[in-house]
């Protein structure tokens, strides 16, 4: 039974415990995810104390505007590059780096660096290095792939920021297939190992299949990651040369707080949530269907 | 037989070393470049430095305003990492101990608010708190960051909670421990090792946050190390000497840190990452 003491005391506890939490989660997330969908009707410019209610105009806005899905294409071609690069970067990095061989610890250590520094700062470390560096070096061993600077092609620059990134990630995700590798049972590997399986046949038909969980979560990360790069992209290449690599990210950023078309923006953002939403759902469902029972 | 496999052993050895100086040149090219003159630099970017210039190290931590920049991010990151920390640990536990409806509806919102990128949110983040003149404030940032880093952290130790025995708080309740008092005194030092996890997650993600800040911090004298690193690219686009410089003192704290704590956040990322 519940007597009033009770009641307020129970409230009261309540509040305590996830009250703070609670607060900030709603004020932070909820509620602007919400005036966001409202603002997608809206046209605000970002100075005017009030907008106006400009209903589906946003959304027809957002499918008229072919930089948008231009770069929105090259989003997708960017993230389906770096997802299968990267993780296959570092898989195979995970499985060099657990089979008991010297200094170890210091490789994971090295090859994990880059995920201590934020993206702005990996950009201009390698701006440096495109601009300067391996230009230098293809000048003087006359590699004409290297002798212009690849951030001042369009085609290139592109690649670029796929190198850093998979440079930039792969250690991350070593680091969760290292320990996908630990949690593969011993005693399975040894049995096998008795029956006489290869080490090839045994990566393929034991490993491979009790690493689906590793896979599923590296594979989550790097699709997130990779829909919503925008540090590295604003550093590397600051979208350029001629808007040939602005990604999604930066887009919706320019088309809000440059351009000042608010409205604009957010429904562009809205519709990257609901993309990349659905897309890693997707992801996550299939590859739940993949996972064996252990 | 044995001697083959040595020797494959040993090409396999020298091909990660191949790759682990893939993985480090950068910086050490970046290191090296730091000292010498901005003419040495772009003649010869792979030379080493003839005569160290300590006055790139000089200028870029005046112009970068280093200290400042230096602090605000101690302060936003320590009272980041540490207010998430205590939130999310005593809603997950509250969530955990009092099972019903409204709480499993709660916890179900804020696992599936984890989806929602950043981006969808950021336009009217800034319209509300811009509106409220909450603006250009560290600790509307800190706020911030309890706001987009719960949901993670409470999800995570919702997890390990559930696998602690209830009988120990059973026991201090008996004993007239409040609940307050319980937790504080008998739970939190046993997600210990999760606080360390999380932690961990949270330190990289704020401590090198960039469009976040940016958004929130306006003035110069509210700017983080990455808003004052990218400032201070933006400006000096032809000296490569104190830009180098300037690029390694926002290292610095990060290669220090990592020196001492390597195992810590190798781990903290594992773990991370199986719950």
């Amino acid at each position: 039974m519940l007597t009033e003491k009770g009641l307020w005391t129970r409230l009261l506890t309540r509040l305590i415990f996830t009250g703070p939490t609670l607060f900030a989660f709603a004020t932070v997330m909820i509620i602007p995810f919400l005036y966001g969908i409202y603002l997608t009707f809206t046209n605000w410019d970002g100075i005017a104390i009030d907008q106006n209610f400009v209903g589906w105009d946003n959304y027809i806005g957002v499918f008229k505007d072919t930089v948008f899905w231009k770069s929105f294409g090259m989003t997708l071609e960017y993230v389906f590059i770096t997802v299968v690069l990267t993780n296959a970067v570092a898989f195979l990095l995970a499985y060099a780096v657990t089979r008991g061989m010297k200094a170890q610890g210091w490789f994971r250590a090295g090859f994990f660096l880059p995920n201590l520094v934020g993206g702005i700062v990996l950009g201009f470390i390698w701006q440096f290095i495109f601009n300067q560096v391996l230009v230098f070096a293809g000048q003087k061993m006359n590699l004409t792939l290297f002798s212009t600077s690849w951030l001042a092609d369009p085609d290139k620059a592109f690649w670029a920021l796929i190198v850093v990134t998979v440079w930039q990630y792969a250690g991350y995700m070593m680091v969760i297939y290292i320990a996908g590798l630990m949690n593969v049972p011993k005693d399975v590997m040894e049995a096998a190992s008795i029956d006489g399986a290869s080490n090839r046949k045994m990566l393929a038909r034991i490993v491979l299949p009790l690493m689906v969980p590793s896979f599923i979560v590296c594979i989550f990360l790097s699709l997130q990651r990779g829909f919503m790069v925008y540090d590295l992209n604003v550093s590397l290449t600051s979208g350029g040369p001629f808007k040939s690599t602005e990604m999604v990210s930066m887009h919706v950023y320019e088309q809000a707080f440059l351009a000042r078309d608010y409205g604009l923006g957010q429904a562009e953002a809205f519709v990257l949530f609901i993309l990349v939403a659905a897309i890693t759902l997707l992801q996550v469902y299939f590859s739940k269907k993949l996972e064996v029972e252990a | 037989m044995a001697g083959q496999s040595r020797i494959l052993n040993w090409m396999k050895f020298i091909a990660l070393i191949i790759v682990m100086i893939l993985f480090v040149f950068p910086f050490v090219l970046l290191i090296v470049n730091s000292f010498k003159a901005n003419q040495a630099i772009t003649s010869d970017p792979l030379g080493l430095p003839s005569s160290f210039q300590f006055d790139n190290y000089v200028n870029a931590f005046d112009k970068m305003g280093y200290v400042s920049a230096f602090s605000n991010s101690l302060l936003i990151t320590i009272a980041g990492v540490l207010l998430i920390a205590l939130f999310a640990a005593m809603t997950a536990h509250y969530f955990v101990r009092h099972k019903s409806k409204l709480n499993q509806y709660l916890f179900f919102l804020m696992v599936a608010a984890m989806i929602i990128p950043f981006q969808a949110i950021m336009i009217p983040l800034v319209k509300i708190y811009g509106s409220l003149s909450l603006l250009d404030n560290k600790w509307s940032l800190i706020y911030m960051y309890i706001g987009f880093g719960s949901p993670l952290a409470v999800f995570i130790y919702h997890g390990f909670i559930k696998s602690i025995p209830l009988e120990l708080e059973e026991a201090a309740l008996m004993d007239g421990c409040g609940r307050v008092q319980t937790f504080f005194r008998i739970v939190l030092p046993v997600l210990l090792p999760t606080t360390v996890t999380i932690s961990v997650l949270n330190v990289l993600w704020i401590w090198n946050d960039f469009l976040l800040p940016s958004l929130v911090l306006t003035s110069s004298e509210q700017r983080t190390l990455p808003l004052s690193t990218f400032y201070f690219y933006g400006t000096y686009t032809v000296d490569y000497g104190p830009l180098m410089a300037g690029l390694v003192l926002t290292l610095l704290p990060v290669l220090i840190v990592y020196l001492f704590a390597q195992k810590y956040i190798i781990q903290g990322v594992m773990q991370g990452a199986i719950k």
